[in-house]
């Protein structure tokens, strides 16, 4: 569905994409992945028509973005990540005239202002001017805007960015509803993003491609070794933390320990395993013979900022493991996986 | 088509629903009505004096009123354009919904022509407050209404020739003020140009002195339509719309 082929584009000068070259097939949620600057509104302003590329090509459904760009931009919706709103409109109005501005006919315009409205669930606010709206609510207009005369392909610039945790999840629900009639990009910096709502990745990072693959593919990458989230009290009262880091670090099969966390009378360590070795029955044992409690033993997997922080950081190994905003439980991480 | 009028209604509709139309209005309805009242005063003082000095032949009111009034309604539009025209693309690009415009499937020129049609509108609906002041002279009176006719339509002209330079003044700056200060001083110029008449009489000074558009107004004025005039106006308002649409086209390149 959309093809892009060595895209570069450069400014005056930087050059903010390099030689970029990926496929979506009709019908995926593929997320665009990178640091702030990466390149990622770049090269989806490419793809709408906004920005011509410097060289290379981007076809979306088989047409050129140069050579074609009224068929291009007939098949896309594009929310912009700030969403191009007039605050002096109502939203119907806002939303009847880019259903004009798109081409829908003006018969079907009202039919299909009311039916994004109760997709976005926008409908109570239809009548209020859209300078008064909240932030989340404005976002959601974008995104009326963007499906509105029902496009082929969406492009989705940091879609979440400035909602609320609620409005965040009701946002992903709603682009995940759109999967299967829609081809969807969407761009993030944030990771888990990725991981909630999209089949493949593309991550990006300076302008260059650094990978591009299914979520899972990625996270299977890195698997082979493990990494086991360990917490240890003390029943007597007195707990030294080096102490029994010394003792976590003697487990065979061991390659790293770091202290998470100390707090009176108990420990948070995160151990890593060498290549292909199960570490957790031989923690536990060490633990428990030791005289400790052990208070908690759980597998971490690999989240999408491991596979993130290796691909684009330089010193790979060393931020691995320190950075680590997101655990996730390893039941809520296979949901995500199956959607 | 379709598209031209899409963008036609949604530009008018959202100069009536701030108050920068109302200002507008507001604003040509007090200084036109002075220089209204100001003329018919004079005329009226003037008539009865040259009546006492005893001559019979009445005085014409289409040339002592209606054409210096005229004349003044083409500058007070001077002033008036800029703050139609600032806006139209500076906001577009300052808000982000140039992002919108640009990536639907509407050509660059739909959008330029929808703008400027509904600048013009404005414009006209301005000046058809005038219309006001002249029908009183009707009332009193019995004015020619052909060279009025032909007066408004110069106005017409060019306004919708300072638009057009407007518009694209507007495409090359985000933001408002500047966009309105530089089509300020090129009215402003394109206004004071023909001074050079004054004192040069060379071809070169010939050459600048035409491109005022003031003294192509004149005839106007005075109820005649030359063709060098309206050919001289057509072409300021297709090059101007010319320029506006590359303009918006090299957005693309440079931004």
């Amino acid at each position: 569905m959309i093809k892009v082929e060595g895209l570069t584009k450069r400014y005056a000068r930087t050059v903010a994409v390099d030689n970029i070259s990926f496929e979506v097939e009709k019908g995926q949620i593929v997320g665009f992945l990178g640091p702030n600057g990466a390149g990622k509104t770049t090269t989806m302003r490419v793809i709408t028509c906004f920005l011509p590329p410097t060289a290379g090509t981007a076809r979306v459904a088989g047409f050129d973005v140069l050579e074609q760009p009224l068929e291009v931009k007939k098949r896309i919706g594009y929310l912009p990540e700030s969403p191009p709103l007039y605050p002096d409109m109502e939203v119907s109005e806002y939303l009847t005239f880019v259903g004009k501005l798109k081409g829908l006919a003006n018969a079907d315009v009202p039919k299909r202002v009311n039916e994004v409205c109760e997709r976005c669930a926008i409908t109570d606010v239809k009548l209020r001017l859209i300078g008064k709206l909240s932030k989340g609510y404005r976002q959601r207009v974008g995104l009326a805007q963007a499906i509105l005369h029902n496009p082929d392909v969406l492009i989705l610039d940091e879609p979440t960015s400035g909602l609320d945790p609620k409005q965040i999840i009701e946002t992903r629900e709603l682009i995940r509803s759109l999967a299967g009639d829609h081809t969807i990009i969407l761009s993030t910096h944030i990771l888990s993003e990725v991981e909630h709502s999209c089949e493949r990745v593309i991550i990006i990072n300076q302008g260059k491609l650094v990978a591009q693959d299914t979520v899972t593919n990625l996270t299977n990458r890195l698997r082979g070794s493990e990494s086991v989230a360990v917490e240890v009290a003390a029943a007597n009262g007195n707990l030294n933390p080096g102490e029994v880091r010394q003792r976590l670090e003697q487990v065979a099969g061991v390659s790293r320990v770091v202290l998470k966390d100390t707090k009176a009378n108990q420990c948070a360590f995160e151990v890593e395993s060498m290549q292909g070795r199960s570490i957790r029955p031989e923690v536990a044992r060490a633990v428990v013979t030791a005289g400790w409690d052990l208070n908690e033993l759980r597998p971490i997997g690999f989240s999408l900022e491991d596979i993130f922080l290796q691909l684009t950081a330089s010193e790979k190994a060393e931020k691995k493991s320190e950075e680590k905003p997101e655990e996730k439980q390893p039941e809520e991480k296979k949901a995500e996986a199956k959607v | 088509m379709r598209n031209i009028l899409v963008i036609f209604k949604k530009e008018l509709k959202s100069y009536f629903a701030s108050p920068i139309a109302y200002l507008l209005l507001a604003i040509f309805a007090v200084i036109f009505g002075f220089f209204f009242y100001s003329a018919t005063r004079f005329f009226v003082l003037q008539g009865m004096q040259m009546a006492m000095m005893g001559r019979g032949m009445p005085m014409d009111v289409n040339e002592y009123v209606i054409r210096p009034l005229l004349t003044n309604a083409s500058v007070i539009g001077l002033f008036l354009i800029p703050m139609i025209t600032m806006r139209l693309y500076a906001e577009e690009k300052r808000s982000g919904t140039i992002e919108l415009l640009m990536t639907s499937p509407v050509r660059d020129l739909e959008i330029v022509l929808g703008k400027w049609l509904a600048a013009l509108v404005l414009y006209a609906s301005i000046l058809a407050i005038s219309g006001v002041n002249i029908g009183i002279l009707f009332a009193f009176g019995r004015p020619d209404w052909k060279p009025i006719l032909v007066g408004y339509l110069g106005l017409l002209l060019q306004g919708g020739c300072l638009l057009a330079i407007g518009i694209f003044i507007s495409t090359t700056t985000r933001n408002q003020i500047i966009a309105g200060g530089a089509t300020f001083a090129v009215c402003l110029m394109l206004w004071v140009l023909d001074w050079v008449s004054a004192y040069d009489q060379s071809a070169w000074a010939k050459v600048v002195a035409y491109l005022s558009v003031v003294t192509h107004f004149e005839p106007f004025a005075k109820g005649v339509i030359d063709t060098k005039d309206v050919i001289f106006y057509l072409s300021m308002i297709f090059f101007g719309l010319f320029l506006t649409a590359r303009s918006v086209e090299s957005l693309r390149w440079r931004s």
